[in-house]
């Protein structure tokens, strides 16, 4: 359908520079630095409470910045809001359908918030609940809708404008795994069809099926930025070998196995030996006599550096 | 409305500042006015919508959203009143006989007429706004879009009033046809119906939207909803009351309907000049719309 098409370039669509966003004494954006780009998929990987939203609120253009530089569109989200806000497609974190409306009634309300004529609104619903596979359920009510097609249809509506950037609040948060896939799967389409996508997130599997480049944030700052791929290999050697012992607890055991691979990490539940080769890792643990009770040798993911860069585990 | 928001400039604004961005100097883009090509570029795509397509467009929702639900409305707002004109007008009329010189089913029409107005108005802006902020989270909904918090204000309101007017127009025509109307001024009623509309429902939806918790609403219905209608003049002249309580009926909007519509139906002289009852609810309205826009704006752009 060719959202987001004709956008020239390589210049940035949002800019921000030292962005802050204050609520009273606390801070929920502490400063950050980041572009987006027109056609890749920008994320925002963070545990609940990192600033995530906050940033996406002040993107969407609902939420003035407290301070720093932001441009959207060129623009400014301040002065020409609803300017920018017209060209942008928000899917927030919380479904805010009307459930007393049919499903193409939502789409055909929605669009008229933008100006769209009437008849243009009615063909631009069909073609967009045809994209999200609802075309079936288009004249019945949202209400009995499962949470997978509401986001699905969260997700259309956001598209109605065929927007220059279309912002995902936690688009996957709270749906089963194959409604995430369906979704997962829609998106990625957004995406081959050159959308600008910025999306949240606190799952790094999202993070990295999704996302071109993305920044981890952590306590309204940004720790680390760059393509999955590479912030992986900056962060983490290329393998994880997991360990669970059935006696001990992982620091125990984290003193016996020093020097074994190039980190240690000891979990409350698990002990990860982070290595470039996880096989050579377990044989030395096998070699030093200790015998885990599970083993698994898997590549290194976006969690391990979230975990890395901040101690701690995004989903706790 | 009178209470434009900023940073929520239509769209004749934002087409002068596009076309002014390539003037910028690169210094004051902090990437070199590069991007401007980007904004410079028309609006196609997010067609323009002024104040008034706003307006249109959220009174759209709110049309289709009562097409929905109109059976479950039509008993208290267009049944109820005409079962009240028997019951008051012409059960208790025939024991009454005159007040004030008119039979007192005319005598009463424009106080039902008036009452019924008055609950619609107020009910109405009550949980449905609630809920947009709440439950439904609707008003979150359109703020993302170009609609600001003046184009929301206004098509709820205009929806309220067409939502009134008809009620009014469909009482009219039941008191029309039992005698209830003596002066053909009566076609002004569902004005000052309107009037009285948006001096009621401006202020609760202001409250509505500022608090948190229904238990508000029940304050609301029984602390001022039911006295205005029991004492404004409804049902008898609130020169029965005693002094303060006929100061506190003045003070209220619906006494100032009742007495318009009252003067409209009956042809007489209103108790204050009409000027005057007319600006005392215009003060309502327009601080009640000032409120709103203020508790709108924070509660969505905050």
């Amino acid at each position: 359908m060719g959202y987001g098409r004709g956008v020239v370039g390589e210049q940035p669509l949002i800019y921000a520079e030292g962005l802050v966003k204050r609520f009273g004494d606390f801070v929920a954006v502490d400063g950050i630095d980041f572009q987006v780009r027109a056609g890749e998929a920008f994320g925002f990987l963070g545990p609940n409470g990192a600033g995530k939203s906050s940033t996406m609120r002040m993107i969407g253009c609902v939420s003035p910045p407290s301070g720093g530089v932001l441009r959207i569109l060129g623009m400014d989200p301040v002065r020409q809001g609803a300017q920018i806000r017209a060209r942008l497609g928000v899917c927030p974190q919380l479904d805010t359908l009307d459930q007393d409306l049919t499903v193409r009634e939502n789409l055909i309300t929605y669009a008229r918030y933008f100006g769209i004529p009437r008849r243009e609104a009615r063909r631009r619903a069909d073609a967009l609940l045809e994209f999200v596979q609802l075309a079936d359920r288009a004249g019945g009510k949202v209400e009995p809708l499962s949470g997978g097609m509401k986001r699905r249809l969260t997700i259309a509506r956001a598209l109605v404008n065929e927007p220059d950037i279309v912002l995902l609040d936690e688009p996957t948060t709270g749906l089963d795994p194959q409604a995430r896939h369906l979704v997962w799967e829609r998106l990625f389409q957004l995406k081959r069809q050159g959308t600008t996508l910025v999306l949240t997130t606190h799952y790094m599997d999202e993070a990295e099926q999704l996302c071109d480049r993305l920044v981890v944030m952590d306590g309204g700052r940004i720790v680390a930025e760059g393509s999955p791929r590479t912030l992986i290999e900056t962060y983490c050697p290329a393998e994880v070998l997991e360990l669970r012992f059935a006696d001990g607890t992982p620091d125990e055991y984290a003193d016996k196995l020093a020097g074994v691979g190039e980190r240690l990490d000891p979990l409350p539940d698990r002990l990860l030996v982070y290595t470039g080769d996880g096989d050579a890792a377990l044989a030395e643990v096998q070699r030093r006599g200790l015998i885990p009770s599970a083993t698994l040798v898997r590549r290194a993911t976006l969690e391990d550096v979230f975990l890395h860069l901040t101690g701690r585990t995004l989903v706790e | 409305m009178g209470a434009r928001p900023r940073g929520d400039e239509g769209m004749s604004r934002v087409r002068r500042e596009g076309a002014q961005a390539g003037d910028r100097s690169p210094a004051a883009e902090p990437y070199g006015g590069a991007v401007t090509a980007v904004a410079a570029r028309p609006p196609v795509r997010g067609a323009a919508i002024g104040l008034l397509g706003q307006t249109l467009a959220v009174l759209e929702r709110q049309l289709a959203l009562y097409r929905r639900v109109w059976r479950g409305s039509a008993f208290s707002s267009l049944i109820l009143p005409v079962l009240f004109l028997l019951s008051m007008g012409i059960g208790v009329g025939g024991y009454v006989g005159e007040l004030e010189g008119v039979p007192y089913l005319q005598w009463i029409v424009p106080g039902l007429l008036s009452m019924s107005a008055f609950e619609i108005a107020l009910v109405e802006s009550t949980y449905p706004v609630m809920s947009d902020f709440k439950w439904t989270r609707a008003y979150h909904a359109i703020a993302v879009t170009p609609v600001g918090v003046a184009g929301i204000l206004q098509g709820w309101l205009l929806y309220l009033i067409l939502r009134v007017v008809f009620a009014v127009a469909v009482f009219l025509v039941v008191a029309a046809a039992f005698g209830g109307l003596v002066s053909a001024w009566a076609v002004v009623t569902p004005l000052v119906c309107l009037v009285l509309t948006v001096a009621v429902a401006a202020p609760v939806t202001a409250l509505a939207a500022a608090v948190d918790n229904d238990s508000y609403f029940a304050l609301l219905f029984r602390f001022a909803m039911v006295p205005s209608s029991l004492f404004s003049g409804v049902f008898f002249p609130v020169e029965r009351l005693p002094a303060a309580a006929q100061a506190a009926a003045r003070a209220t909007p619906l006494w100032h309907a009742v007495e318009l519509n009252r003067a409209a139906t009956l042809g007489i002289p209103p108790a204050w000049p009409v000027a005057a009852h007319l600006a005392y609810l215009a003060v309502w309205g327009v601080a009640g719309c000032l409120l709103a826009a203020v508790v709108f704006r924070r509660r969505l752009y905050g």
